[in-house]
């Protein structure tokens, strides 16, 4: 019998509580029951494992996927995938999607009054590397207004959703920009306690890996629940 | 010092576009052993309302209670073609569906055995971070043992054991309500 290999907790004000009225959805939506705490067992350390062949060549380049490019400003977003002991996360799922530079999604449901971009879907998948680095050339989304409260808009932003080593460890995030004003009036952003854990979400500026004559690059490295130094004791 | 962990954000009404392509609601691939089982029900709000288009994902072990997964050292049978993911959208109803095998059972704290189960994350618009749960199947005699059920007050147990649909043998009805009466329970580790 092995015993398992057990996670960390998040680090402390590092998570969104479920509840946060100023974002209005979270009112019926958070359980109001608490949580029940159980021991971590093979059922969680363990999760889905992806392989190479299940990406497509273009899957991480959403400028790519049409006959032309969409409109908007050309970047990279790059960065890695570690646990909060700094190791890497090697080989493992990054999928992101976003709104076109006019901010609007293909989405049947977002009436959002502008235009799509035939050559643009928004979406991107790739498996981070041994050093758990990924890499996405897309363009850079656009605001957009949604009925929150009075006059709201979202930043523009990119979903993440990372799998992980095992299923505690999965996590959907948002990426935002550095130096964007609507930040502060945004119950997304402002519903993290903790003002470096806020700061985690917003990317860089990354000069080193921007292309001359081609693209700006982004950085956001995404660091989840680590492992705990030795397999649990039972 | 550790690195501070990214903090969850919800995945927004628009998440379909991301996951449609990669849907997973049939684990049931040739050469994959296995009693059949569909799986369906509901997500319902703190309103009663039913929860349109939630991001359902579930994780399991093949029948022999082996997971594909390199952490899994149990010397157990394992199909190459079972992988053990699913993932399903709710429709506008809040209906979702997911057809896969009942998994055998795994070992749990201690070296007791676990009920066969999944384990379910929920993602929806109005959800700051995923909620994780697991689903057991009805009539099981290991549920009665199962580490896990037993640290789940008693009355709160049903809302995680998925229902028989007289209809149908294989058919399983498990609703996700996420707030108020028959509230289901939800886990942390």
């Amino acid at each position: 019998m092995h015993d398992v290999h057990s996670y960390r907790k998040p680090s402390p004000g590092s998570q969104p509580d479920y509840l946060y009225p100023p974002y209005k959805s979270t009112v019926k939506r958070a359980p109001v029951q608490p949580l029940v705490l159980v021991p971590q067992t093979l059922s969680e350390i363990t999760g889905p494992v992806f392989g190479r062949n299940e990406i497509a060549p273009l899957d991480h380049d959403l400028t790519r996927q049409h006959q032309s490019a969409p409109l908007g400003e050309r970047m990279i977003v790059n960065g890695r995938v570690l646990d909060d002991g700094g190791c890497p996360v090697a080989n493992t799922l990054v999928e992101i999607w976003q709104s076109n530079a006019a901010g609007r999604y293909r989405h049947a449901d977002d009436n959002h009054d502008a235009p799509l971009d035939p050559n643009f879907t928004g979406c991107g998948r790739t498996l981070t590397d041994d050093a758990g680095r990924y890499r996405f050339v897309t363009i850079k989304p656009g605001a957009y207004p949604w009925r929150n409260h009075h006059n709201a808009w979202r930043p523009p932003h990119i979903h993440f959703s990372v799998f992980g080593c095992g299923f505690l460890q999965r996590l959907v995030t948002q990426m935002y920009f550095p130096g964007d004003p609507l930040l502060a009036l945004d119950p997304m952003y402002t519903c993290i306690a903790d003002e470096r854990a806020r700061q985690r979400l917003i990317s860089s500026f990354d000069w080193e890996n921007t292309v001359p004559e081609f693209a700006i690059a982004y950085r956001f490295d995404i660091v989840l629940r680590g492992r705990d130094a030795t397999p649990m004791e039972k | 010092m550790n690195e501070l962990t990214t903090a969850s954000q919800t995945v927004g009404p628009f998440v379909s576009i991301s996951f449609a392509p990669s849907l997973a609601g049939d684990l049931t691939v040739q050469g994959v052993s296995g009693k059949r089982v569909v799986l369906h029900g509901r997500v319902i709000d703190g309103d009663g309302a039913p929860v349109g288009h939630a991001a359902i994902e579930t994780w399991q072990a093949n029948a022999h209670g082996k997971y594909a997964h390199p952490e899994d050292f149990q010397e157990k049978p394992l199909e190459r073609e079972f992988r053990g993911f699913g993932r399903v959208m709710a429709d506008e109803r809040g209906a979702y569906r997911l057809v896969t095998i009942e998994p055998g059972c795994t070992p749990g704290p201690g070296g007791v055995l676990q009920a066969p189960h999944l384990v379910v994350v929920i993602f929806m618009r109005g959800l700051l971070k995923h909620l994780t749960t697991r689903v057991y199947f009805p009539d099981d005699t290991h549920n009665a043992e199962d580490p896990v059920l037993k640290l789940v007050p008693e009355e709160r147990r049903a809302t995680l054991i998925a229902r028989r649909v007289a209809t149908d043998a294989n058919e399983l009805e498990w609703n996700i309500v996420v707030q108020g009466k028959d509230e289901t329970v939800f886990f942390e580790y």
